[in-house]
């Protein structure tokens, strides 16, 4: 087991490498700089340009930049935006707890509803229900998130259809909630606020939604296809011969040997959220690290752009070689090779 | 009347090609505490019609036999919760695969005391001093330390006595073993049948064991069924069916059995069981047989007092006005004629 955490780790290095080059270069392809960006429609002049792109340290050569970005990343610190002048690594985790707390309500949401749509599917197959499942998941997988939100912002909370969500934020602004944990599910009930927590929990709906629908997907087809496998492999078989209810054969039998793909297709859809959360977060003006990094990028802020795509990279390869040790641990033909 | 009563089986699976009848007009007898053997070659349909009288058979399948008949219940009409509650319980079944039948996610424990508590019940103690003493029963020892091993963890042989042990669990009036031997090393193999055969003495089973071995049959069974292509081709008590086969596809199978070649080289049966694609008209053995005739080739035969054949062996000589052993006959000749 050691030896097999430490193959991965081994395997992170040139990965993480990488990405602080594309997330270095990435930024500095775009055309204007955080300079002309600041200065807006009146210009600067290029004697003040120089100058200023001098005092944030753009002057230098790039592979200086470079290296200095990655010593600065071994010394914990990921530079300063200069739109907010705070070091970005507080920015990124003030606002991380509302896209943690958003990633979480649409992965159990794909998970609650693709999981058993997945192995009834598999279980009815050439069923009316595994078509239709089918052809929704197929739709769901290529939905374009931005054209999905908007669709459900005006079916859902535009006053003249039905009007039932709101569509930006995190909570009415009639509420003032201390941050606790940073989760406004949890800060409104803590809070003494009356109707706090429904008005967060309201505000979760659509862009719950939105961001597990692709996830959703994803997790109701290989639940399908992991299901089918299985069904058809001798054990099943001998827990029918067991006389066991069709409950018992499915749910226990099949499904647990069916869970050690499954899980890892959900651990999976973490890149997959953060990815879908800077648009979503966008949509519904969620004061995450998605709609962070859309910003910072408007603003050319280089240091918060680079620094955040690190650390959403580096959580993405954390929560896959997570996602690893529990597929060792739940599949004891890999637990116990060393017995 | 007997425990088990199968008239007339057959089983069609829907494939690419169209339907294919794995199993054909099939009929099986057994009474308590009786031993039945059904041989045949690999493809002959024996896994398929035991699956069938479980209810294991995929969807594919579709089912028809006029009787089906387990202690006085109709298996053909009950519901599918009443079924559940004689498979595995009153009826079990034990497989080819040992290393594949097991769950590979759940301890040997586990999956022994899950059928006891599904059929009888019982606290977690009972349940576990009841696997302890049936892993016992099958020889495994220490089965204290066993019941919380994984599948992977033990040998094909040692789960195959897992495999047993959870199908005597509840006390089954029929037992089934597919080839349970077929997958596991020489030593092991009589070691199991020998576990098989004793069991069935001591708890009065009836047992119905599936093989294509005819030594294996020759020392248990009492009745044996061949079956050749889906078809039950000879029926008889194990006695006479060695003493004096009838059908030719018996009699060559007997030959092929390495105790009764005089030559140097084991003989088999030349060619194979013929499947969806290459049906021959008539008999489904004749091109295989060394007494095949134009009849044999054109008509199917009908059942002859438990023969399905034109021209039933007597002494390993056809009847029925057998033309004498044709010169086309199968290149089989050879090989079989040798040994007569
Ligand atoms: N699910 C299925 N769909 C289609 N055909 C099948 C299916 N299961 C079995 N068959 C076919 O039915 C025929 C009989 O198979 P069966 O498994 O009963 O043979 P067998 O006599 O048990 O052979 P073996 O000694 O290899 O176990 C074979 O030709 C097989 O290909
Ligand atoms: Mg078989």
């Amino acid at each position: 087991m050691i030896r097999f955490i430490l193959t991965k780790l081994g395997l992170l290095i040139p990965t993480f490498l990488g990405v602080t080059l594309v997330a270095f270069s990435f930024i500095r392809m775009l055309p204007g700089d955080p300079v002309e960006l600041l200065a807006g429609e009146r210009g600067v002049s290029p004697e003040r340009h120089a100058e200023l792109m001098a005092t944030l340290g753009f002057d230098k050569p790039l592979w200086e930049q470079y290296f200095s970005f990655l010593v600065g990343i071994l010394h914990g610190d990921l530079g300063t935006s200069f739109s907010s002048k705070q070091p970005v690594l507080e920015e990124f985790f003030v606002r991380f707890p509302a896209t943690i707390e958003l990633a979480t309500c649409a992965i159990i949401f794909a998970a609650l509803i693709g999981l058993p749509a997945g192995i009834v599917a598999a279980v009815k197959r050439g069923s009316a229900f595994d078509h239709t499942l089918m052809g929704i998941s197929l739709t769901g997988y290529s939905m374009p998130i931005f054209w999905w939100g908007l669709l459900l912002i005006i079916l859902f909370s535009s006053p003249d259809m039905l009007n039932l969500t709101p569509v930006s934020g995190r909570i009415s602004a009639l509420f003032w909630v201390d941050t606790q944990t940073g989760f406004m599910l949890i800060d409104s009930l803590l809070s003494d606020e009356k109707g706090a927590f429904k008005s967060a929990a309201a505000h979760l709906v659509l862009p719950t939604i939105v961001l597990g629908t692709i996830p959703m997907a994803i997790i109701a087809r290989q639940t399908r296809s992991a299901m089918l496998e299985i069904l058809g492999e001798d054990y099943v078989r001998t827990a029918k011969a067991k006389g066991l209810s069709p409950f018992r054969i499915v749910g226990i039998h099949a499904l647990r040997n069916a869970l050690i793909t499954v899980i890892t297709v959900i651990g999976l859809q973490v890149g997959v959220l953060l990815a879908g959360a800077i648009l979503t977060e966008t949509i519904f003006s969620w004061p995450g690290i998605g709609k962070w990094m859309i910003d910072s990028i408007s603003r050319r802020d280089y240091f918060a752009v680079q620094g955040g795509i690190v650390l959403i990279a580096s959580i993405v390869m954390l929560v896959n070689l997570l996602v690893d040790f529990m597929y060792g641990l739940i599949n004891p033909r890999i637990l116990h090779r060393r017995s | 009347m007997s425990l088990l009563e199968i008239r007339n089986l057959s089983v069609e699976f829907e494939t690419a090609h169209g339907l294919f009848r794995a199993v054909d007009s099939v009929d099986l007898e057994i009474d308590q505490g009786e031993m039945a053997a059904i041989v045949g070659e690999s493809g002959s349909g024996k896994s398929v019609s035991m699956l069938a009288l479980m209810g294991l058979l995929p969807w594919t399948a579709r089912i028809t036999a006029d009787r089906m008949n387990f202690d006085g219940q109709d298996l053909l009409t009950i519901s599918q919760k009443e079924r559940r509650k004689i498979i595995g319980k009153d009826i079990s079944m034990i497989f080819q695969e040992p290393m594949t039948s097991l769950n590979p996610c759940f301890t040997v424990g586990y999956q022994i005391m899950e059928v006891i508590k599904e059929h009888l019940g019982g606290t977690k103690k009972e349940l576990e001093a009841r696997a302890v003493e049936l892993l016992g029963l099958v020889g495994i020892p220490a089965p204290e330390s066993r019941l919380r091993a994984f599948p992977h963890q033990m040998s094909g042989g040692m789960n195959q006595r897992v495999m047993i042990a959870m199908m005597i669990a509840c006390n089954p009036r029929l037992l089934i073993a597919d080839e349970p031997t077929t997958a596991l090393d020489v030593t092991i193999q009589a070691q199991i049948l020998e576990l098989l055969q004793d069991l069935q003495h001591k708890r009065g089973m009836a047992l119905v064991l599936i093989t294509h071995d005819m030594g294996v049959v020759a020392e248990t069974a009492e009745v044996v069924n061949v079956q050749y292509a889906g078809q039950q081709v000879e029926r008889q008590n194990v006695v006479d069916l060695f003493a004096r086969p009838q059908h030719p596809y018996t009699h060559a199978l007997l030959s092929a059995l390495p105790e009764r070649a005089t030559g140097k080289r084991l003989p088999s049966i030349p060619g194979v069981v013929p499947g969806l694609l290459d049906r021959p008209t008539g008999c489904l053995f004749n091109p295989r047989c060394q007494f095949a005739t134009d009849k044999c080739r054109s008509t199917p035969p009908a059942l002859h007092s438990k023969v399905l054949c034109h021209y039933p062996l007597v002494d390993g000589k056809p009847t029925n006005n057998h033309p004498g052993v044709s010169s086309q006959g199968s290149s089989g000749q050879e090989a079989l004629g040798g040994n007569v």
